[in-house]
């Protein structure tokens, strides 16, 4: 069963707020689900499927479910962090594929800020824990763990790393709503405190409050809508674990999840006009080109410097919203604002100062959890239609 | 490491106790599989290459850092590291060393063991 074209996306709001107060964790759920349908131009009552993360208040989906008033008959809630999101679409358009479902619903809230919702996924009671909790391993710690080692075997720089937040840089001081509006320099990067050796303040993104939706229909009901549209062409998932010991720092899950994408999409990274690249750390967004294949394994550090990534100025322009490392981060997973934006650029409805000219194909890309312990990667190539 | 500081206290569970007993007389076990003879690391009952039954493998405590990251804090910096054993597996540490710029990837270390906020020892490593 093949996933190309069997749907699109046909709505996505994303919350425009990055500190959000006064509201719980539900209501954003429901205010996100009405715009998105709203933009689709689509009603509840169209909705036979509902997809969320285990950050949603209650059991799996059950109570958002319950609390958005929702009749289907499919619902899921896959957590793999980050990625979950492109999971969802992946899996809502195999249940549509299937039969199962026509309209599927995804929603996601968080406001780690605020104090609601799970900031970070908790370890406590992993069978691992007693093996890395001990050894205080922050977030930040386990992407410099890869940087570092990238750094050994091919020689990558700190000034490289750096071009990754420039360009996203470039493309946040067009959005009113990100975080990070300031365009910075290499040199404001690599000046800016370590957080852990060899990452500094200016490689992590911004944590943020957040919340979004997206809606995606069955191609006969995505046909009858006024919206332009947008296809899923294909689809790919894969985790990557330390795997008793036997330690790879330098690939990612992306390796796999890519290469399935792309074959189901029967196009290759060069096809590419735009891509959407989970920025967690700027070593994330490096890491992941590499395995998509957009350059040679090791050649990353060359591949993001000197503005290659900027759009109207390089050869693949990524996160044109600014991304999570000026934009947003919403509750700490960054892989639905990675859908919204490149949703936008094929609808042509990115700023203009950063849309892509014609802009008929995609890639969306998202890892998630902790890319030196155990992480999960998902990627969507994406065509207007 | 920064000063006085004392790391959590594992969780002991059946799966793991003979590791943390062995970790208060300053031995380091690893697992290793009865059935495909892969060593492997953290400890867990099943193999996870091929999910046979498994045994305990006294480690030479002996190994080399494959990388690491010196993490800031007031009282200086700690550096966590993934150190591969010289049975193969590598695992997650912290290292104790007198100069952190010092540390390097592919540096020799060798382990020992350091208290915990409870009874146990929890493994770590220093310059060979
Ligand atoms: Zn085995």
């Amino acid at each position: 069963m093949s996933l190309r074209g069997a749907a699109h996306i046909v709505g996505i709001h994303e919350y425009p707020d990055r500190k959000i107060e006064g509201k719980t964790l539900a209501q954003l759920h429901a205010e996100v689900a009405r715009a998105a349908l709203d933009d689709a131009g689509l009603t509840k009552a169209d909705v036979d499927a509902y997809f969320t993360d285990s950050v949603a208040p209650g059991l799996g989906p059950m109570s958002m479910i319950d609390y958005l008033g929702l009749d289907v008959r499919h619902a899921e809630s896959t957590d793999t962090g980050g990625a979950s999101y492109l999971m969802h679409v992946s899996h809502a358009a195999q249940a549509i594929r299937a039969g199962k479902c026509d309209v599927a619903l995804i929603t996601f809230a968080g406001m780690p800020r605020s104090g609601q919702g799970t900031p970070l996924p908790t370890m406590s009671s992993t069978p691992e824990s007693s093996f890395e909790l001990p050894y205080r391993v922050t977030v930040p710690a386990q992407y410099a763990l890869a940087a570092r080692r990238h750094m050994h075997e091919f020689g990558t720089t700190p000034e490289q790393l750096a071009w990754i937040k420039v360009a996203a840089s470039h493309h946040a001081q067009h959005n009113p709503h990100a975080m990070l509006r300031e365009v910075v320099t290499v040199a404001d990067v690599v000046n800016s405190r370590m957080v852990a050796d060899p990452l500094h303040l200016l490689d992590c993104c911004v944590v943020s409050d957040g919340a979004g939706a997206i809606i995606v229909a069955r191609p006969e009901i995505a046909r009858s809508l006024k919206r332009p549209g947008v296809r899923l062409r294909g689809a790919g998932e894969a985790v990557k674990t330390l795997k008793g010991g036997r330690v790879d720092l330098t690939t990612t899950a992306a390796a796999r999840s890519g290469p399935i994408a792309f074959a189901e999409a029967g196009v290759t990274p060069a096809d590419i006009k735009y891509a959407s690249i989970y920025d967690s750390f700027t070593i994330t967004v490096l890491l992941q080109l590499e395995d998509l294949g957009f350059c040679a394994k090791g050649r990353g550090g060359a591949f993001v410097a000197d503005g290659n990534l900027i759009s109207g100025i390089g050869k693949l322009p990524f996160n044109t919203d600014g991304g999570g490392l000026c934009n947003n981060h919403p509750n700490n997973r960054g892989g639905a604002t990675k859908i919204f934006e490149a949703v936008r650029q094929l609808r042509g409805e990115a700023h203009p100062a950063v849309q892509v000219a014609n802009c008929d194909l995609a890639l969306v890309q998202a890892t998630g959890a902790m890319l030196t312990t155990r992480h999960s990667s998902a990627t969507l190539v994406l065509e207007a239609v | 490491m920064d000063v006085d500081f004392k790391p959590a206290a594992p969780a002991r569970n059946p799966e793991t106790a003979p590791f943390w007993d062995a970790a208060r007389d300053g031995r380091l076990l690893i697992k290793r599989c009865n059935a495909c003879g892969e060593a492997f690391f953290y400890p867990r009952a099943l193999c996870p290459f091929c999910l046979s039954a498994t045994s305990w493998l006294e480690a030479s405590g002996e190994g080399t850092i494959y990388s690491y990251t010196a993490v800031p804090t007031r009282d200086g910096a700690y550096i966590v590291a993934l150190v591969t054993l010289a049975e193969g597996p590598t695992m997650m540490t912290n290292i104790l060393a007198p100069d952190p710029q010092a540390v390097a990837i592919g540096q020799a270390v060798r382990v020992r063991f350091i208290p915990t906020t409870g009874d146990d020892a929890l493994p770590v490593f220093v310059p060979a």
